[in-house]
């Protein structure tokens, strides 16, 4: 019998090059030939290969005549008597592999465990700065609408240089020369997930009260960001978040489209 | 035993309905004059005063949403059956309206649960709810009475009024019950959706009395609320005449009944498909709304802790294309012809399995520590490009595509058209899918390159290329089909039992989205009843996190379905008395 055309081998097949293709050639083989990529998580390797399991057995179930021929091994080895060998070998070898699962998952580790921490904290209607209140919804950057762009580009410069350098890189790409003593790594602004993603209020936010100032759900957040509202001045925090955009070629999110143009 | 069953729709249930209409009714006047505790005390059953309330509006819900969807399929079902003469549609949809009188009464129940876990446990918020809709609450109570009274003549009249000029009265008293049940829905949107966005100016100093009632029920998010159910309903009705259709197939006993059955639970599968794939325009709705009208609510559902929701919807939607298309390509086995397009499946699937892993794929991943430093974060340098709204509104997109097709291959099956055009018109056809494809494409990659203001525009011309060409293919079908030539007739009942437990998962997928997409809408008022107007200030002022508050929902689908199949075998019960003589039915029913 050609095995090739075994539809639980074909399962098999399918099942192995879609592991392959997400634990090593997106983890490791893609770096090989120059592409950005990084080994995927456990999480998502099983999220992955939950899906791909269910499409494999919608595929052979989806016609009779396939999901019979798919199940005949299956039957044959659970009921025919020259089968013992390889029935009594699945018997052990099954409970085994479920066995090693479970103590995988449950064994000591010093690891940290997995976490799940939201990216986009949500911020107050309104905030203080030093006491003062201010509103954060529909709140536009004032620089924008005043002054030279060029001095407001230097002094963010300035400001980036002393103070944000030595976290999120003189790239800006988060890897300054503290950034691998923390967890989580400082944010790399040259991600299009981060700064395109939000508006400039947003960024005041959490520039003005750091990790400190983040909401209490969601928590633990475990931000090294320091509220920069007791170091710096208000027009000083508006002038680094121009040079941020101005730097990363971003624009930064609008609620309304004609604002969004006008950018 | 149909006689009992009548007698207890009639005066056990119609009792029970009216006393939670009574105290509904009586209740604003009642609670304005409380001046107990701000919190009830409940400790039953291992839960607590929020677990207690959790259940009781989950599954008031769940059956509301059973008594909305079903008459909507029940009066389309009669219209077809009355305009095209099949007799077969008729006794469907009265099959359906059956099941409705004892949903009804369960519906009632858990309203009334309802209403006494808020007097009880909430009796101040109570009393601040009543203060504002007091009117809106009598109306509701009305409106209640009427609803009632016509889903009664509507279901006891069948029979009487069933030719001419009678059949069509009866067919306006199943509407008059959609109208009477949308807008008993309506107002207790306006209830709920106050709680989520109360309008502009209004404080915690704000005294109830103060508050117009128009201004409090038309707040920001009512109407998206209102659309988003009301297609929601229809969906859900689908699948739950699917799931009893399936119930019922398993368990048939003779050739005659798997026809019917089978015959029922596609009919029940197309309705729920067909209005799932217009359900995300009036989600989309509402989850702009929800961001215009406060910015730290929308981030906190898109963004913020309950964002891994939406991966969990992406898994479960995923569920409901694959178990839709499925039940569709097993079904094709019973149609002569259709082996034609077996060789298209795997490439469907493929789409579809590639376009639940990109919807899946999350933007933050939950990873070590190891991980996380192997990253640079917690986005993944690769994968990241499908953890954005780009990615996953393509993929959504051609998923939506791919399930048309495959209707339209089984639509097709067992025909063979005999226009002299067809071969054009079926190039054409493929043309429209694939000019459609590259539009959604296009767009999905354009939008990377774009601010997100600009994207998100872009997700409105990917879905209406895959609306206009649903609508182009489906006309040009129809026209094409015309007096076309059969290959065989569709073998009704010969289908696996896998195909129906198919029907039975989209059905319980449906349900538990609504619970735990219902969780994300009021969740996000976070420690507010009425939010940044009345806190929360008791000991459950806190967010559940994902965990507890899925096993909760999950504990609400079991009791759901619980309570439906004890409807689905009264139904059964009851059509097994009427068909036999009564001491057969004594025998039988044990």
């Amino acid at each position: 019998m050609n095995l090739r055309r075994q539809p639980i081998v074909q399962a098999a097949v399918v099942l192995v090059a879609a592991y392959v293709l997400f634990e090593y050639v997106i983890g490791y083989g893609l770096p090989l030939v120059g592409v950005s990529s990084a080994p995927v998580p456990q999480t998502v390797i099983l999220q992955y290969m939950a899906i791909v399991i269910v499409g494999v057995l919608v595929y052979f179930s989806a016609d009779e005549a396939r999901w019979k021929s798919f199940m005949q091994p299956v039957r044959d080895t659970l009921t025919l008597p020259d089968r013992r060998v390889p029935r009594g070998l699945l018997m052990v070898a099954i409970p085994v592999m479920a066995g090693w699962m479970t103590y995988q998952n449950v064994r000591l580790s010093f690891g940290a465990p997995a976490t799940l921490r939201s990216i986009h904290p949500a911020p107050p209607g309104e905030i203080t700065f030093r006491g003062e209140p201010i509103t954060l919804t529909g709140l536009e950057n004032p620089l924008r609408s005043s002054g030279s762009m060029e001095e407001h580009i230097a002094l963010g410069r300035s400001i980036y240089t002393v103070n944000c350098v030595p976290c999120h890189g003189d790239r800006m790409d988060g890897e300054g020369h503290f950034a691998p003593a923390f967890n989580p790594v400082p944010a790399d602004f040259t991600s299009g997930g981060v700064l395109p993603q939000l508006t400039e209020s947003f960024v005041f936010w959490r520039i003005v009260k750091g990790g400190p100032g983040l909401p209490t759900e969601g928590t633990p957040w475990d931000s090294a960001m320091p509220a920069w509202e007791n170091i710096l001045e208000q027009h000083e925090i508006w002038a680094t978040i121009i040079y941020l955009y101005e730097q990363t070629g971003f624009s930064p999110r609008t609620w309304h489209e004609a604002e969004g143009e006008a950018h | 035993m149909n006689s009992k069953l009548s007698a207890i729709s009639r005066h056990g249930w119609i009792a029970w309905g009216a006393a939670a209409v009574a105290f509904l009714a009586a209740a604003p006047a009642l609670a304005q004059q409380f001046t107990g505790p701000e919190y009830g005390e409940f400790a039953l059953f291992g839960l607590d005063r929020r677990g207690a309330i959790w259940i009781a509006a989950q599954l008031h819900l769940l059956f509301a949403a059973f008594v909305l969807g079903v008459p909507m399929f029940a009066v389309v079902i009669e219209a077809i059956g009355m305009f095209g003469g099949d007799q077969r549609y008729d006794k469907l949809a009265k099959e359906f309206t059956r099941l409705l009188l004892v949903a009804y009464s369960a519906t009632a129940i858990w309203g009334a649960i309802l209403v006494f876990f808020l007097s009880t446990l909430y009796p101040n918020f109570w009393s601040y709810l009543t203060g504002i809709f007091a009117p809106s609450m009598w109306l509701y109570a009305g409106l209640f009475f009427f609803e009632s009274f016509t889903l009664y003549l509507y279901y006891y009249g069948w029979d009487a009024w069933k030719k001419g000029i009678a059949k069509k009265f009866h067919w306006g008293l199943g509407i008059m019950l959609n109208v009477w049940g949308t807008a008993v829905m309506f107002i207790a949107n306006g209830w709920l959706t106050y709680m989520m966005s109360p309008p502009e100016g209004v404080t915690a100093e704000t005294a109830p009395p103060q508050i117009e009632l128009w201004s409090a029920i038309n707040n920001a998010t009512w109407m998206p609320i209102n659309i988003h159910r009301l297609l929601a309903n229809v969906v859900f009705g689908g699948a739950i005449v699917g799931a009893y259709a399936a119930y019922r197939f398993l368990t048939s006993k003779t050739d005659d009944e798997r026809a019917h059955y089978d015959w029922m639970g596609y009919t029940g599968n197309f309705i729920a498909i067909g209005a799932l794939i217009v359900l995300p325009f009036a989600g989309y709705w509402l989850g702009r709304e929800i961001y215009e009208f406060s910015q730290t609510m929308g981030i906190t559902m898109m963004g913020g802790f309950m964002s891994w929701l939406w991966i969990i919807q992406a898994f479960l939607i995923g569920i409901l294309f694959l178990a839709g298309n499925y039940y569709l390509w097993v079904g094709m086995g019973r149609i002569p012809g259709a082996e034609r397009f077996q060789p298209y499946i795997k490439w469907m699937l493929l789409v579809l399995v590639l376009g639940v892993i990109v919807w899946a794929t999350p933007n933050t991943m939950i990873a070590s520590r190891d991980e996380i430093a192997a990253m640079g974060g917690t986005h993944h340098p690769f994968l990241g490009v499908l953890g954005v709204m780009s990615a996953k509104n393509t993929a959504v997109n051609l998923m939506i595509l791919t399930t048309f097709l495959s209707f339209l291959m089984y639509r097709r099956a067992n025909r063979e058209p005999v226009v002299a055009w067809a071969r054009a018109a079926t190039m054409l056809q493929g043309l429209a899918f694939a000019v459609c494809a590259l539009v959604v494409l296009a767009y999905g990659i354009w939008g990377y390159f774009v601010e997100a203001i600009v994207r998100i525009g872009f997700s409105v011309y990917q879905v209406l290329a895959v609306l206009v060409t649903i609508l182009f293919v489906t006309a040009l079908d129809v026209l094409m089909l015309r007096g076309a030539r059969s290959r065989g007739t569709i073998r009704w009942g010969h289908m696996p039992p896998r195909s129906q437990y198919a029907l039975l998962v989209l059905a319980v997928t449906f349900t538990w989205l609504m619970g735990l997409m219902g969780f994300a809408r009021s969740g996000i008022r976070q420690h507010w009843h009425v939010y940044e107007v009345i806190r929360d200030t008791s000991e459950q002022a806190f967010t559940p996190a994902l965990g507890p508050a899925a096993t909760m929902i999950s504990i609400c689908v079991a009791l759901f379905f619980g309570l439906v199949g004890m409807i689905f075998w009264l139904g059964g019960l009851s059509e097994k008395s009427a068909d036999q003589p009564s001491g057969a039915t004594a025998a039988g029913t044990g």
